[in-house]
């Protein structure tokens, strides 16, 4: 069994918020850099950079792990991956069709722009991508699911756009393959809180919108390789996998 | 005031926990955010929102609220009518939005 240095959770240029020098280039090797093997890429409900992280992060001996970070109805950030690049474009039609349509006001929201390897612009996103779809936290998760990719709510116990500030507390009967928290808790405080998630998995990662945060927090997977069913195990305690959160910050 | 006289003041739809109509309100909460209305909503109370997950009703049942008002022709979802009828707690609606319903609620509970 091997172990895997994971940050499931970056922004890149595209999302508004993102910073300019987040593109997928300077990703990649940043995370080269801070030795990154698993790499997720969840830019606010836009899946557009993953094929082309996908590209530079394979040259770099980097596994990719392509997706989105949506927003539900309820306005709760969550994390969905996808294991091909069929599915993450079916994810992206369904991005599109339940996208409230906002246009974005780069003076006020940043620039949401697509760009190729090079640092080309492909294309400029017209809608604010920081909106939330039409659809609420159940409907997602199904979605998700129904074309076998990972859904982890994100940074749970933040004060905002999280699902303990927006839905209260845990839904009992989420189906969520784990959850995602800040270093402001852990999982032990999570578990007794919430008895319910006892064995679910927790993980930590940056949430980066700028190139130093990549890395700053990660996740540690155990596991035989790195692949999409891997991980999926992992997530799920199954044959010995698992992954644990790995707080720790960068000076 | 008990809730069916405000039901029947504003003309709000009944969706579920009919049986729960009959009960005097103390106030009203507005909030969007169930962990705010987990911390400052109080036993019967009214709370008016525009979330329908099924936290709603568990909040709801949490803080012993009076009833739950949705808002802008929102409807609650099937398992959140299911437990308000099992616990009694009205799902109530309005096609108003929230500044208007909370103002015509305010108007007469004041």
């Amino acid at each position: 069994m091997n172990l895997f240095k994971a940050d499931l959770h970056i922004h890149t240029v595209l999302s508004p918020c993102g910073d300019l020098e987040m593109s997928p280039r300077m990703i990649v090797n940043t995370a080269a850099i801070r030795g990154i093997d698993i790499l997720g890429v969840t830019d606010h409900n836009s899946t557009k950079h993953g094929k082309v992280i996908s590209k530079l992060a394979v040259e770099k001996g980097i596994f990719t792990l392509c997706g989105a970070e949506v927003t539900t109805r309820e306005e709760v950030h969550c994390l969905a991956y996808f294991e091909n690049f069929d599915a993450l474009d079916d994810f992206q039609q369904y991005l599109d069709k339940h996208l409230t349509p906002v246009k974005n006001d780069p003076k006020i929201f940043g620039y949401q722009v697509v760009v190729d390897e090079h640092e080309q612009i492909l294309e400029f996103e017209e809608r604010l991508l920081i909106s939330s779809l039409d659809q609420g936290i159940d409907q997602v998760a199904a979605k998700v699911h129904s074309l076998g990719g990972i859904f982890i709510p994100a940074h749970i116990n933040r004060g905002k756009f999280s699902l303990l500030s927006q839905l209260g507390f845990i839904p009992p009967d989420l189906k969520a393959d784990a959850f995602e928290i800040t270093r402001a808790t852990t999982p032990e405080q999570m578990r007794n809180k919430f008895p319910y998630v006892a064995k679910s998995s927790f993980i930590t990662s940056s949430d980066a919108h700028w190139p130093d945060a990549i890395g700053s927090s990660f996740s540690m997977f155990r596991m035989e390789t790195r692949s999409f069913t891997e991980i999926m195990k992992a997530l799920h305690n199954l044959d010995q996998r698992m992954v644990f959160p790995a707080n720790f910050a960068t000076a | 005031m008990k809730t069916t006289e405000i039901v029947e003041k504003l003309g709000l739809k009944v969706y579920s926990g009919a049986h729960g109509l009959d009960r005097e309100i103390k106030g009203c909460y507005v909030s969007d955010l169930l962990s705010d209305v987990m911390g400052n909503a109080d036993a019967d109370y009214l709370w008016i929102t525009l979330q329908t997950h099924k936290n709603v009703m568990a909040v709801a049942s949490l803080k012993d609220l009076a009833g739950v008002i949705l808002v802008s022709g929102l409807e609650p979802e099937p398992d959140v009518i299911l437990q308000s009828d099992e616990e009694g707690i009205p799902i109530l609606g309005t096609d108003m939005p929230t500044f208007q319903i909370a103002g015509k609620l305010f108007e007469l509970i004041r």
